[in-house]
């Protein structure tokens, strides 16, 4: 394994991403909204194509903020076809997203004789090409930084989102424990619903450009339900998750690079694998470790506390009797 | 554009190519809309999305797998069994999560979905890398070839959809016990946790059947959307489930027509799209919880509350100043007294006034402002006061409803139900106290006639 300029510019991209959706996904998770990363992931492809269409260029600002306004159209749909039609929120949102994406797909496929935009792309993202996109070269003590774009635009995306929760965070929880409260407390539920699903669409836009909407979806719920697992408080909740998704966006890069090796392959012939999937899978192996070993509700945990109370009661039994 | 015969051609099967792939389509469309059905009233739909994610690890593994042991990388059968281990590794992994942390289930998907597609994916890289090469079709079973379906598929996909369709009918009891009242199935003993596991495995089945013909997100699709749609016609489980099966099978057919019949068209996104199509028309039309059917109910059940507040009312003014229950003369009320009885606007008095005037149980005397009973009105004012005074009676005397409460109780819930519940209340209090049949009770508490 070797370790380049690039790998850090990764690295730090990928930690970027994961904070701007870690930070997110608390209030997903605890809304039981986990889902609607993944909706709006797929659904934001008719929103490329039509901007796509429409300017001709793959411009980025056009199609970004077209891909933004599907992304929310796709929570607020979800929310009328489960209102109106007295659906399951699930199901109304599964509806909600494969028809866009379906519709997405047939407006690429009629416009595939001149566009370059891939399904694939969109997908798995390209977070390893991110660094070669550099727009802005300062200098610090004689050494030349090659910030790459992507890093920008997330670093935007992630402090917006942290001034949500830190302004917002009163709000944010009330209305994610109990909308009625919320409502009865002068402030609309519903408002902050909408600003939450506006945020969640623009970060999922703004990552998946960059990094592949993998990581995205891995993002919002993976450290927001792993935290969960940890905490009853919510401020506990929202810091650990933004530690578990640098940790694991970290580790994930590392872990890419490392893979091939491990798995046998040569390592002339592959390199590296893809860092958003590893990504994902470290943090599912950061999950299944709290999973079972959190100190309160791990599963091992729980079965051990258990095993001690029978035996204290046991012991106590004894003492009694005798 | 086309000759109307080749719209025939397509539409009837004549042709060899198009009869395979529109056949296994509608096959997938009907296995996939039962299955559906299932998952949809377990609230678990998004748990095709998770499956058919969680498919992808074992596709490439599969792969890989085959190639290092010297074998072929793409057959059907070694990707199929990958796909399928890895799929019921995720949906075990989503039950497990639920049931043994306080993760709920959307986040217990989500997080299988993601890990599960996040390790797809970098085994994908690995293996379009390697130099056996020629991965490159592993890429079908995200987008799908519906176009380039063979016999083998249609085998598949027939034994696949007559195996899934026969072991749910024997089963039919015990998945609808499963599917309404999971509690109360295990308390009956049946084995609960291996009915739910073999249900989604009789899911994985058809998805990872359905997965390269249509694709790994258009199959999601076919789990849901027919499924939600067929909900809206019936509340009675068989015939859904047939329903859905039907929507699944009608989009397969058309949406697979349509792509043979135009070039550029991908089949998948098109089955999607009719059947999202079918789902909207049956959210809007449904004969049983449609949006236009629910909101005509509403507005009848408005109209009958309303009719009978008017001729209560009515009733209740001329009783005030009647001797006795026989003796309630029919005189003109002023519009203002009327409206003063309850907390309604003119225009919805106005309202109700009108469609009692067309019933023919008032009459408006000469000035606008002035209403009067007609006998068969004050005949059905009776009726309804007796009904609303018995009501009342029941929630003091059966209820324990305190006496100042009453009246808008039984407001409430008077008006909810039928006139076959009011006939047994009757009946029953009638053999509690002797009430002359036609005669109004006296009113519980004490009434305000308008002011």
């Amino acid at each position: 394994m070797e370790w380049y300029a690039i790998d850090t510019w990764i690295v730090i991209v990928g930690m970027l991403a994961a904070i701007s959706c870690a930070l997110l996904g608390n209030f997903l998770v605890l809304r039981k909204m986990s889902m609607m990363g993944d909706a709006i992931s797929h659904a934001v492809l008719p929103g490329l194509a039509i901007a796509f269409l429409v300017t001709g260029a793959r411009a980025s600002l056009t199609m970004f903020i077209g891909a933004a306004v599907v992304g929310v159209l796709t929570a607020v749909f979800t929310q009328w076809v489960s209102r109106f039609g007295k659906v399951d929120e699930g199901a109304s949102m599964g509806i909600v997203f494969t028809t866009l994406f379906a519709l997405g797909l047939l407006l690429i496929v009629q416009a595939a004789d001149h566009v370059d935009l891939d399904a694939g792309c969109v997908l798995y993202g390209a977070i390893e090409l991110t660094p070669l996109d550099v727009v802005w070269r300062p200098e610090f003590f004689g050494t030349v930084l090659d910030v790459p774009r992507a890093a920008i635009v997330l670093l935007i995306v992630c402090v917006v989102n942290a001034l949500f929760v830190v302004l917002f965070f009163k709000e944010l929880r009330i209305s994610s424990f109990d909308a009625e409260l919320a409502t009865t407390m002068g402030f609309n539920a519903n408002i902050m619903h909408y600003l939450l699903m506006t945020l969640v669409a623009v970060t999922t836009v703004a990552a998946f450009e960059a990094v592949g909407s993998i990581i995205v979806i891995a993002m919002l719920i993976v450290p927001a339900a792993t935290a969960h697992l940890l905490t009853d408080r919510l401020g506990t909740m929202v810091i650990l998750s933004v530690f578990i998704a640098v940790f694991t966006a970290a580790l994930g890069h590392v872990a890419a690079l490392c893979l091939p090796g491990w798995l046998g392959f040569d390592p002339s012939i592959i390199e590296t694998t893809s860092t958003s999937g590893v990504m994902a899978v470290v943090a599912g192996l950061v999950f299944v470790a709290v999973l079972f070993f959190a100190p309160r509700y791990g599963i091992v945990t729980k079965r051990l506390r258990r095993l001690e109370d029978v035996s204290d009661l046991a012991v106590s039994r004894e003492e009694a009797d005798a | 554009m086309f000759e109307l015969a080749d719209i025939f051609d397509v539409l009837f099967l004549r042709n060899y190519n198009t009869r395979l792939v529109v056949i296994c389509t509608m096959l997938l469309g009907c296995a996939c809309g039962l299955m559906g059905g299932f998952l949809l009233l377990r609230k678990r739909s998004l748990m095709g999305d998770t499956l058919s994610h969680a498919t992808l690890p074992g596709v490439c593994l599969a792969f890989i797998i085959a190639v290092m042991l010297g074998g072929v990388g793409k057959s059907l059968p070694i990707l199929m069994l990958g796909a399928t281990i890895t799929g019921v590794l995720g949906c075990a992994a989503v039950l497990y999560i639920r049931n043994h942390s306080r993760i709920k289930d959307d986040a217990a998907m989500g997080i299988v979905l993601s890990v599960f597609f996040g390790a797809g994916v970098a085994l994908l890289t690995m293996a379009t890398k390697m130099p056996a090469g020629a991965a490159a079709g592993l890429e079908s079973f995200i987008y799908g070839k519906t176009a380039s379906m063979v016999l083998t598929d249609f085998w598949l996909l027939t034994v696949v959809t007559v195996c899934v369709l026969g072991l749910s009918t024997l089963l039919f009891k015990e998945f609808r016990l499963l599917c309404f009242d999971e509690a109360y199935a295990a308390a009956q003993g049946w084995p609960v946790r291996r009915l739910d596991v073999l249900l989604l495995g009789f899911v994985t089945a058809v998805t990872v059947a359905g997965l390269q013909a249509v694709g790994l997100i258009l199959i999601i699709a076919f789990l849901i959307t027919p499924a939600a749609a067929a909900r809206f016609w019936t509340d009675q489980l068989d015939r859904m489930l047939l329903l859905s099966a039907l929507i699944g099978g009608l989009s397969g057919w058309l949406g697979a027509s349509v792509s043979a019949l135009i070039p550029n068209m991908p089949a998948g996104a098109l089955i999607v799209l009719v059947a999202a199509g079918c789902f909207l028309l049956s959210m809007l039309f449904g004969l049983e919880r449609g949006v236009v059917i629910r909101g005509y109910r509403q507005l009848e059940l408005k109209r009958s509350v309303g009719r009978q507040h008017l001729l209560r009312a009515l009733y209740e003014i001329l009783e005030a100043n009647a001797v006795s229950a026989e003796g309630i003369q029919i005189r003109a009320v002023p519009f203002r007294q009327v409206r003063g009885r309850r907390t309604w606007s003119d225009a919805q008095l106005r309202r109700y006034l009108k469609s009692a005037y067309n019933e023919g149980l008032i009459e408006v005397i000469d000035r606008e402002d002035q209403i009067s009973l007609t006998s068969a009105g004050l005949e059905a004012a009776a009726q309804v006061t007796r009904n609303h005074r018995l009501w009342e009676m029941y929630l003091i005397e059966y209820a324990d409803v305190a006496t100042s409460r009453v009246d808008r109780d039984a407001d409430a819930v008077e008006h909810v139900l039928g006139e076959k519940m009011v006939a047994i209340l009757e009946s029953k209090l009638q053999s509690y106290r002797p009430v002359e049949s036609s005669a109004v009770p006296v009113s519980p508490h004490p009434i305000h006639p308008g002011d």
